[in-house]
């Protein structure tokens, strides 16, 4: 075989305490498609940051086709042809896409030549973009193509994307992995970071897996399947089944209609949005991330204001209180029991220079008359929550912000479910966190379905939408394109929906009976 | 063939333990006195260890110069304290000059309009009042431009530090005694209207008993009110407060009346307590001063009754030694500005270490 | 009646020192760095200039000055005061990655402190037997017209009636519009601005990036200072005469949206605003208002920061990394 492109050996990074990478060897060979395997927090995008120069390894030695490198900046990684495609993209919002993708090159500045050579780029492996558009007018997957463009742009024999489909549908997947196929016929390397094991088997000629920051082996793509793979991150046998117990009385609880919600800018984010979520179901949202979930869940949870609909909450008697135009302490006052786990823990659920004690006071800190805070019954709702979700926690003074992912989410949603919900919002629940730390909370979730809380369950893998909830409805550019059955609908339709909103289904997707009456 | 190896790195601590951290910072300081003691000998001359007794000499060399000291230290402390809510919502109060101005200006009003027309009780009273409700109204008006509009408070508080300088420029002409002078003169000198009362019979003692209530105040406020948890909250993550319902505009205006308040309430004290006139400069840029003072401390107050003390004992000292040798007062700005470049820059190896890399081929 | 020919060349005079203290912080803002250590930036450019010019006359002080010398000391001299001045507020805020808006507080008191120390005891400390600064000599060198300005009426005094580093200013900005918008090296300096860890990915050195950005900004903003102090106050120093006008420069920025091309109408605009009061007769009976006419530039700013806030645009926004550190291997 041919010199291998890419060549680690023995490589150790750590920060602080925390050792990401311990002694990782690793080759990547010329085209050829490696997928890079592990848990969340098992080190794979630190190996990686490391062969394009934004961390330097504490030890160890990189090889480029053959030869010793020390890749101490991201420059000299592009000097040696390594590009990687950054899961957070790295681009400047308010300059164009030919700024973007020439920053950082040397010589005299000529936009109009650099938009030629992109335009070239672009015609070669079949990337559509408007070079002269600036980022923050562009939809997720144009940003993720500038990037790759502009890895290209400086000629890139390595490229690296690291979780490139998390953002896109599976349409936009299948065109990005037909791009990738043509990159490897012409002989670059690839190494794609990726969770959905059926891409690793569709796209990849040879699965690494990293386990706890050490290389735990590779092989050939062919010879292997899911099951082994999940195997050898995790360590042990786990199975992939997520339970769906059967709803217990299903009840109306949140209803909305009509919600429109429109943006800074005046753009519907929301059109026209009806539906119902029961008591003791658990309703999945699916949609191209940016479709409306955020907005829809914050305009339940009070956060977002509307242009018109409603959403009206029901409680146990039947009786119903609107809850749109309320701010989120109203909607308490009211006596709605609704918990909001949001995407973006740390910005938003939760505070994370703050302990975990304090961080549990989020909730109840208003109780009470007295102007002071009173810090016992946080304290020792903190340390049920660590002791209940087996959170690994120094103590209850440390800042949750030094937790990892699958930590801060167990305080988030014990938090959450801790003051008994009717209704339970998430929005990518599991997004970051280990296979252990996922089944804890999907294990949570179907708890508080079978205690009757009503839940609207946000999600980006299909495949665990269609195994967890009870009904999905799709979103597709803010408007609902269609209400299924889980159980009775598969991905390519829910992919399928997710692009388009199907004419027949429009103002026709609230309609409970069509619903109950296929079970 | 290791080449354009990093010979070190930078990589970030964990907690240090408090008596590191501080043994640190208490490195920095003795490092910078030194330097400020050479740059000190190479200006005057002077032999370095007589620097340093010359600046202990100008901070506690008489028993007035002590009571001078404390004084000095409690109204930079009062306006430290009254800026630091503001800072830890991490709204940048900069205004604390124009803050503290505006209620030496409404305390001055209310001395020269009213007094000897109203018993000197009642007049103390709405001294107090308005001079607290000046402050709290300039504080009040960036707060609203940041709470509606997220307009740069940093900007917004500076500019409005001008404004109050002009009306306080306006009216000390306005009140000029005798007419032409440009000054107010002392205010009421014969009758002592408005002045405000001596504690235990020590002119001195006022502002330190206020400055010591306000302090434990502020950290009771700050650590266990509820309103100190939403400021924090706040501070922290706008998003994640009004995730919990929490009125972020109301608590701007609400923590900037409070901050701007407190600056009111040592404008009340400069005037009424202390100088019994009004001058654009009464409050010598302590408002500016006092952002350094806060942060230095890490917005513990506490911590800052010893921060607003080194300032202030490197100004008296400063101050000695240009006094002593015919030097120019700024003097003591050349020191506070090298001490607080030590201490900031100190505050780099409290969060990071640097790391030599070591040899991986081995 | 009121003079628009005499108003337009004091407006300008004043202008002068606000404008380099605005492009020198529209550059330094650019690169991410939030520089309030601009007035004792100002300050100190002014008195490393008189320093050295007052060492020049008390050099020659019997036979005469060689002009290029008169001129060059001083320049230099202020150039390198301002740069150990950016220097020490890089090294503190990039380096050693401290919180810049205590940095800029602790530079402006020291560098107003270095400022009215030296201004009012540089005589006792060199011994000089002079009464006072006053710099006449090297002032003549500096606001020395251009050769014609008295030959052309009107024209020659509105345009041409200005020492050389009034032209200066207005090169230097427009120069810095081109830098900043028509160059690689501007393109990478806005990059570094809005999001340090993209420009870092993309192979631009964010640090260098910083140091030099903030470092020429403060060489620029200190020329403002020599200009105030050799031109505009011909050559008399004079504590705290300079004032308030670096923080002025600083609000002028955002005036300007950081452009430096709108920065030079609105330091027109400025310095025309700051001594409208003089020009507004009040008598003598109501010297108390011209006090009120002064705090025109200031409601004026904080309007306008109110404004542009209100209208949040895109593009007239400040960078999007102003006054954070930035840390490569932060998680």
């Amino acid at each position: 075989m041919a010199e291998a492109a890419v060549k680690l050996v023995n490589i150790t990074k750590s920060f602080g305490q925390v050792r990401a990478n311990y002694n990782v060897s690793l080759e990547i060979n010329k085209g050829e498609i490696l997928a890079l395997l592990g848990e969340n927090g098992s080190g794979k995008t630190t190996l990686m940051n490391m062969l394009s120069g934004i961390y330097y390894p504490d030890e160890g030695q990189i090889f480029i086709d053959g030869k010793e490198v020390s890749i101490s900046s991201p420059k000299i990684a592009y000097e040696l042809g390594i590009g990687m495609v950054h899961q957070h993209f790295k681009l400047v919002d308010v300059l164009t896409a030919t700024e973007n993708i020439i920053l950082g090159l040397e010589g005299k500045l000529n936009k109009k030549e650099a938009a030629a050579k992109i335009k070239e780029i672009c015609d070669k492996y079949g990337f559509d973009i408007n070079p002269d558009q600036k980022i923050y007018d562009m939809s997720v997957s144009q940003k993720q193509t500038v990037e790759i463009v502009k890895v290209l742009y400086r000629g890139a024999n390595i490229l690296i994307l690291d979780e490139p489909t998390a953002v896109l549908t599976p349409q936009e997947s299948e065109k990005l992995f037909n791009v990738m196929r043509n990159m490897k016929a012409d002989g670059k390397a690839l190494v794609i970071i990726t969770h959905k094991m059926h891409e690793v088997e569709s796209i990849s000629d040879r699965v690494a897996i990293l386990r706890k920051g050490e290389y735990v082996g590779s092989m050939m793509t062919k010879d292997t399947n899911a099951g082994e793979m999940t195997d050898m991150m995790v360590g042990r046998s786990v199975s992939l089944n997520i339970e769906r117990p059967k709803p217990v009385d299903p009840k109306p609880r949140i209803r909305v209609e009509g919600l429109t919600v429109k943006n800074i800018e005046g753009i519907d984010k929301l059109k026209d949005v009806s539906f119902t979520a029961r008591s003791g179901e658990i309703l999945g949202i699916a949609g191209i991330s940016g479709s409306g979930q955020k907005e829809l869940l914050e305009a339940i949870a009070g956060l977002q204001p509307a242009e018109s609909g409603s959403i009206k909450y029901i409680n146990e008697n039947g009786e119903e209180e609107e809850l749109l135009g309320k701010d989120p302490r109203k909607i308490e006052e009211l006596g709605v029991a609704l918990s909001f786990v949001p995407e973006d823990r740390l910005g938003m659920g939760l505070v994370g220079n703050m302990d975990l004690s304090d961080n549990m006071m989020l909730r109840s800190f208003r109780k009470g008359k007295s102007p002071f805070t009173e810090r016992k019954s946080p304290h020792s709702l903190a340390e049920k929550v660590v002791d209940d979700l087996e959170v690994v926690t120094p103590s209850i003074e440390t800042p949750v912000r030094r937790l990892s992912g699958g930590n801060v989410q167990k305080i988030l949603v014990g938090r959450e479910i801790a003051h008994a919900p009717t209704v339970l919002l998430t929005a990518y629940a599991v997004r970051g966190l280990d296979i252990n730390s996922s089944y804890t909370i999907y294990d949570l979730i179907n708890q508080q379905k079978q205690k009757g809380v009503a839940v609207i369950f946000v999600g980006e893998d299909l495949d665990v939408l269609l195994e967890i909830s009870d009904k999905i409805l799709v979103l597709c550019g803010g408007r609902v394109s269609g209400i299924v059955n889980a159980e009775e609908t598969d991905k390519n339709t829910v992919g399928l929906m997710m692009t388009k909103v199907m004419t027949d289904n429009e103002n026709k997707e609230e309609n409970p009976k069509t619903g109950d009456s296929d079970e | 063939m290791n080449k354009k190896e990093p010979l070190f790195h930078i990589v970030k601590r964990d907690v240090l333990p408090w008596y590191k951290s501080w043994g640190i910072r208490a490195a920095a300081i003795v490092a910078a006195l030194v330097v400020c003691g050479i740059i000190t000998t190479i200006t005057t001359g002077l032999n370095p260890f007589k620097v340093y007794g010359s600046f202990i000499q100008g901070a506690f060399g008489s028993g007035r110069k002590v009571w001078i000291t404390m004084q000095n230290m409690s109204i930079l402390l009062i306006i430290s304290l009254a800026l630091t809510p503001a800072f830890k919502m991490r709204f940048w109060n900069i205004g604390g000059e124009g803050q503290v101005l505006v209620g030496a200006l409404a305390t001055a009003a209310c001395m020269i309009t009213l007094g000897d027309k109203i018993p000197n009780a009642l007049l103390i009273l709405i001294m107090t009042v308005s001079a607290i409700l000046a402050g709290s109204i300039w504080g009040l008006i960036p707060a609203i431009f940041k709470a509606k509009w997220n307009t740069n408070e940093t900007l917004s508080t500076l500019m409005m530090n001008y404004i109050a300088t002009q009306l306080v420029a306006f009216f000390t002409i306005v009140w000029e005694v005798p007419k032409g002078s440009f000054t107010v003169g002392i205010i009421n000198q014969s009758t002592n209207a408005g002045w405000l009362p001596q504690l235990f019979g020590s002119k001195y003692l006022l502002p330190i008993v206020i400055a010591l209530l306000t302090t434990i105040s502020m950290f009771v406020y700050l650590k266990y009110s509820k309103h100190g948890y939403e400021i924090s909250v706040v501070g922290e993550s706008e998003k994640t407060a009004k995730y919990v319902g929490m009125k972020t505009e109301k608590i701007i205006i609400r923590t900037m009346l409070l901050s701007g308040g407190l600056c009111g309430l040592a404008g009340l004290l400069l005037v009424g307590g202390i100088n019994h006139t009004i001058t654009t400069t009464i409050n010598s840029g302590q408002g500016f001063t006092a952002v350094m003072v806060s942060w230095l401390a890490k917005f513990n107050p506490i911590t800052m009754i010893f921060t607003s003390f080194l300032i202030i004992f490197l100004e008296r000292g400063a101050g000695e030694i240009s006094t002593n040798f015919g030097l120019n007062q700024s003097f003591a700005d050349i020191l506070t500005g090298i001490i607080l470049f030590f201490i900031i820059g100190c505050e780099f190896f409290i969060s990071y270490r640097i790391v030599g890399r070591k040899k991986g081929d081995k | 009646m009121f003079d628009i020919v005499a108003f337009i060349p004091r407006a300008i005079g004043q202008s002068v020192p606000l404008l380099f203290g605005c492009s020198g912080e529209i550059l330094t803002e650019k690169s991410g760095n939030l520089n309030l250590g601009i007035p004792g930036v100002m300050y100190v450019g002014g008195i490393s200039g008189v320093i050295g010019a007052f060492f020049y006359e008390q050099h020659c002080a019997g036979g005469n000055m060689n002009g290029f010398l008169a001129i060059m000391i001083p320049l230099l001299c202020s150039l390198l005061g301002s740069l150990l001045m950016g220097l020490i507020y890089c090294l503190l805020t990039v380096s050693l990655r401290a919180n810049q808006n205590v940095t800029g507080l602790a530079m402006t008191t020291f560098g107003v402190g270095i400022g009215n120390f030296f201004g009012g005891s540089l005589i006792k400390l060199s011994g000089a037997d002079v009464p006072s600064i006053a710099l006449s000599r090297t002032s003549a060198f500096y606001s020395r017209a251009l050769p014609f300005a008295s030959k052309m009426g009107w024209f020659g005094k509105v345009f041409l009636s200005y020492g050389f580093l009034c032209y200066a200013a207005f090169l230097i900005a427009i120069v810095s519009a081109i830098v900043l918008f028509k160059t690689r090296k501007g393109l990478h300096l806005r990059a570094v601005g809005e999001n340090p860890s993209t420009a870092d990915a993309a192979g631009i050195n964010v640090s260098r990036y910083k140091y030099f950005a903030t470092c020429i900004g403060c060489m620029i903003a200190g020329l403002g200072g020599l200009y105030y102090v050799m031109d505009y106050a011909s050559g008399v120093w004079s504590n705290d005469a300079f004032g308030d006008r670096g923080w002025l420069a600083i609000a002028l920025v955002i005036f300007s949206i950081w452009n430096p091309l709108i920065g030079i109408f609105a330091s027109i605009l400025f310095g025309g605003l700051y001594i409208v009061y003089l020009y507004i007769p009040t008598g003598m009976d109501y010297m108390e208002f011209k006090e009120l006419y002064k705090m025109i530039p200031y409601v004026v700013t904080l309007l306008v920061l109110v404004l542009t806030s209100m209208r949040n645009k895109k593009e007239n926004q400040p960078p999007a990394s102003l006054g954070l550190s930035y840390f490569r291997e932060e998680r």
